[in-house]
């Protein structure tokens, strides 16, 4: 791993973490005006996390997240087209629509599992990285959760196990703070989610998530971890949620001053402005990034706009396969 | 099963526990993708507390051959995991009552990444369980919960009721591409039946005829089975024509060879182990009522366990537990009754 933080490390990282911000933007647009309708976890304000942690995976490493996972899907490299058909539940998409927002999957870029059951993607990781641990194929599991995943009881099992038979796998805690809409410290009996790690023997580390260098450095310790055969990491990445849990939560159980200091270090205006002044990229370049993802957006929104929608004969297709 | 016995020497026989403990050995020897996990399984743990995992661990390494912590979620979800990275994992939960525990991982994992997935991913897993009232285990080592698993889309469900079968069927287990839960009686585990052709897969999702008869068919798996055909032995020496059909696989169903026994006999009696109330006998019923209603000679009738905890006591238990003298008394019922026309 690199261990110098380059402007063009900052850049790229940035780059993702637009991309994350653009498309959560425009979603949030086509679901107020109607013209999308799914079930909506935005992960605005968690998209230079997400960015700093991808940027050390390989299209092969393996991705497990979560209900509120567009921004680790796109980290991870996942094609807009496909993902964009599959919010419009159309046959194109990347599950033909049978799974939904909540359940992405895309192999082709490692995104395997995309859960809406709280905590549960955690022991399917393990899996994940005990076969590429048998097959010594390299790849890492990177598994995201929230703060609130960390008080079921799969966490504990699968971060016992995963120390146990040190396991190729990295737990990316993002603590925003809340789970839906209690907060964490009511729910959550120590200060940091990554103070468990002790517990189960493992480094726990918990950093500021919104902190592109600093994120960028716990992930890649994490994962180069995770790739030398040294075993699991819980990494907490310390962030928050702007637009509460779901689309259209007004988020009245957060005050006003908590939720105004948050926005005041909103991360993406916070890099933005640190890739200019590293001088990685002027606002020129920068716009220029803007027209070009905006026009990723406009393909794959036509994409998905022009798409049928599955055959009704779907429906009894896997549900089985064929036998082996 | 078609072993051929020959009469002049000794029969060559094998326990379910040799029947489970083979096939396993086998699979892993037929293919590197097989790997297993649960607690205790390992031989410096004793090869399992049933001890159908004895010797795999020696044979075959402790990464493919894995004791796990008493975590029934993290076991459930690591062979979720690493069947999506293409093995073929099973996973032992010791006793059935203990899946409650992974529930989460089974009914919307397991069951459901091919759908949801579009097909892009599957979930190859064998739920390797054990259980069964009889053994005076009482009301948390007990139960037949099978019907949970079968009313969940995706799942598929096998009970063995004979060596052979046990060993073919977990062969067919471990082979399917999707996620099976493979039940193993705790009450018969070392009664004897001939001995499997080594490597011979039974497919999974097809009945078998396990006795031919004309006058009532009696449908069921596992060990009630073995009841009625000890009863249909019984009762042929009356002239009394019973057709065993086993369904080896309780789902998929398959119904194509439910309803074609039920059709020539007229009659038929639904068994099984598990309580009687919303049952998988109520759903054999069923789908007999609504294919063949004008055919039907006789009401339907199910013989299963009573709808109450399984109790310790053994005056208790048997009370508890169906009987085969009621899978007498139902099949000696279906031949009084006319069926109103
Ligand atoms: C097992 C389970 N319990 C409850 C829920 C309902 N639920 C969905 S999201 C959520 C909050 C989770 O909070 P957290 O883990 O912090 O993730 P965040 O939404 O903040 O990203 C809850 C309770 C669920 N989906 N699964
Ligand atoms: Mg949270």
């Amino acid at each position: 791993m690199n261990k110098s933080f380059t402007p063009a490390t900052l850049l790229e990282i940035y780059r993702k973490g637009r991309l994350i911000n653009l498309i959560d933007e425009r979603f949030r647009g086509l679901l107020r005006s109607g013209r999308l309708a799914a079930v909506y976890y935005s992960p605005r304000g968690q998209e230079i996390l997400a960015a700093a942690m991808g940027v050390h995976l390989q299209q092969t490493d393996y991705l497990v997240t979560t209900y509120r996972g567009i921004h680790d899907q796109l980290a991870k490299g996942i094609p807009l087209r496909p993902l964009f058909a599959e919010y419009y539940a159309k046959a194109t998409g990347a599950c033909k629509g049978k799974g939904g927002p909540m359940h992405i999957t895309h192999p082709e870029t490692g995104v395997m599992v995309t859960t809406g059951i709280v905590g549960s993607g955690l022991p399917i990781a393990n899996g994940l990285a005990w076969a590429s641990q048998l097959k010594k194929d390299g790849r890492v599991t990177l598994v995201t959760f929230g703060d609130g995943a960390s008080n079921i009881g799969a966490f504990h099992e699968a971060l016992n196990m995963a120390s146990l038979w040190k396991l190729p796998v990295i737990f990316l805690c993002q603590n925003n703070l809340y789970g839906e809409s209690s907060k964490y410290a009511k729910c959550t009996a120590v200060d940091n989610v990554a103070e468990r790690a002790a517990g189960y023997n493992m480094p726990g580390v918990t950093v500021n998530g919104n902190d592109p260098e600093a994120m960028w450095r716990a992930s890649g310790e994490a994962v180069a971890r995770a790739r030398a055969g040294e075993g699991p990491t819980l990494l907490e990445a310390k962030t928050f949620r702007f637009m509460g849990h779901y689309f259209g939560d007004p988020g009245a159980y957060i005050p006003k001053e908590e939720y105004d200091a948050h926005l005041a270090r909103d991360p993406m205006p916070i890099a933005r402005a640190a890739v200019l002044s590293s001088g990685a990229a002027t606002e020129a370049e920068l716009a220029a990034y803007d027209d070009e993802v905006n026009a990723k957006i406009d393909d794959a929104l036509q994409f998905a706009a022009d798409s049928p929608f599955p055959d009704v004969s779907e429906i009894d297709i896997d549900v089985y396969g064929a036998a082996a | 099963m078609s072993a051929v016995i020959d009469t002049a020497a000794k029969p060559e026989v094998i326990t379910f526990t040799e029947a489970f403990s083979r096939a396993l050995h086998d699979a892993m020897e037929m293919d590197p993708a097989v790997i297993t996990l649960g607690e205790d399984i390992g031989d410096e743990e004793g090869g399992g507390i049933f001890k159908v995992t004895k010797g795999l661990s020696t044979k075959f390494g402790t990464d493919r051959v894995k004791t796990t912590p008493i975590s029934e979620q993290a076991i459930v979800g690591a062979a979720i995991g690493a069947s999506l990275a293409g093995m073929r994992p099973i996973a032992e939960i010791m006793l059935m009552n203990f899946i409650t525990v992974p529930m989460d991982q089974i009914v919307n994992h397991a069951a459901k990444l091919r759908f949801m997935s579009g097909g892009q991913t599957h979930v190859p897993i064998t739920i390797r369980t054990r259980t069964g009232a009889g053994a005076g285990t009482g009301g948390q080592h007990s139960d037949m919960l099978e019907a949970w698993f079968a009313h969940v889309a995706g799942m598929k469900v096998v009970v063995p009721s004979t060596p052979a079968d046990a060993y073919g069927l977990l062969l067919g287990c471990i082979f399917d591409n999707d996620p099976c839960l493979f039940i193993e009686d705790q009450l018969t585990r070392t009664q004897t039946g001939p001995v499997p052709v080594k490597g011979e897969i039974i497919k999974l999702g097809k009945a078998h005829i396990a006795r031919e008869g004309t006058d009532v068919s009696v449908i069921g798996y596992g060990r009630p089975v073995r009841d009625a055909m000890v009863l249909a032995e019984k009762l042929a020496a009356e002239g009394i024509s019973v057709e065993v059909v086993d369904l080896r696989t309780v789902s998929p169903l398959d119904t194509e060879t439910v309803l074609k026994s039920v059709a020539k006999t007229g009659r038929a009696v639904v068994i099984h182990e598990a309580p009687r109330s919303f049952g998988c006998g109520a759903e054999i019923a069923a789908r007999i009522q609504e294919s063949l209603y004008s055919e039907l000679k006789a009401p339907v009738l199910r013989v299963a366990s009573r709808d109450v905890t399984v109790p310790f006591s053994r005056v208790l238990e048997a009370a508890y537990l169906y009987q085969a003298s009621g899978i007498e008394a139902a099949i000696r019922q279906t031949l009084e009754k006319r069926a109103a026309r």
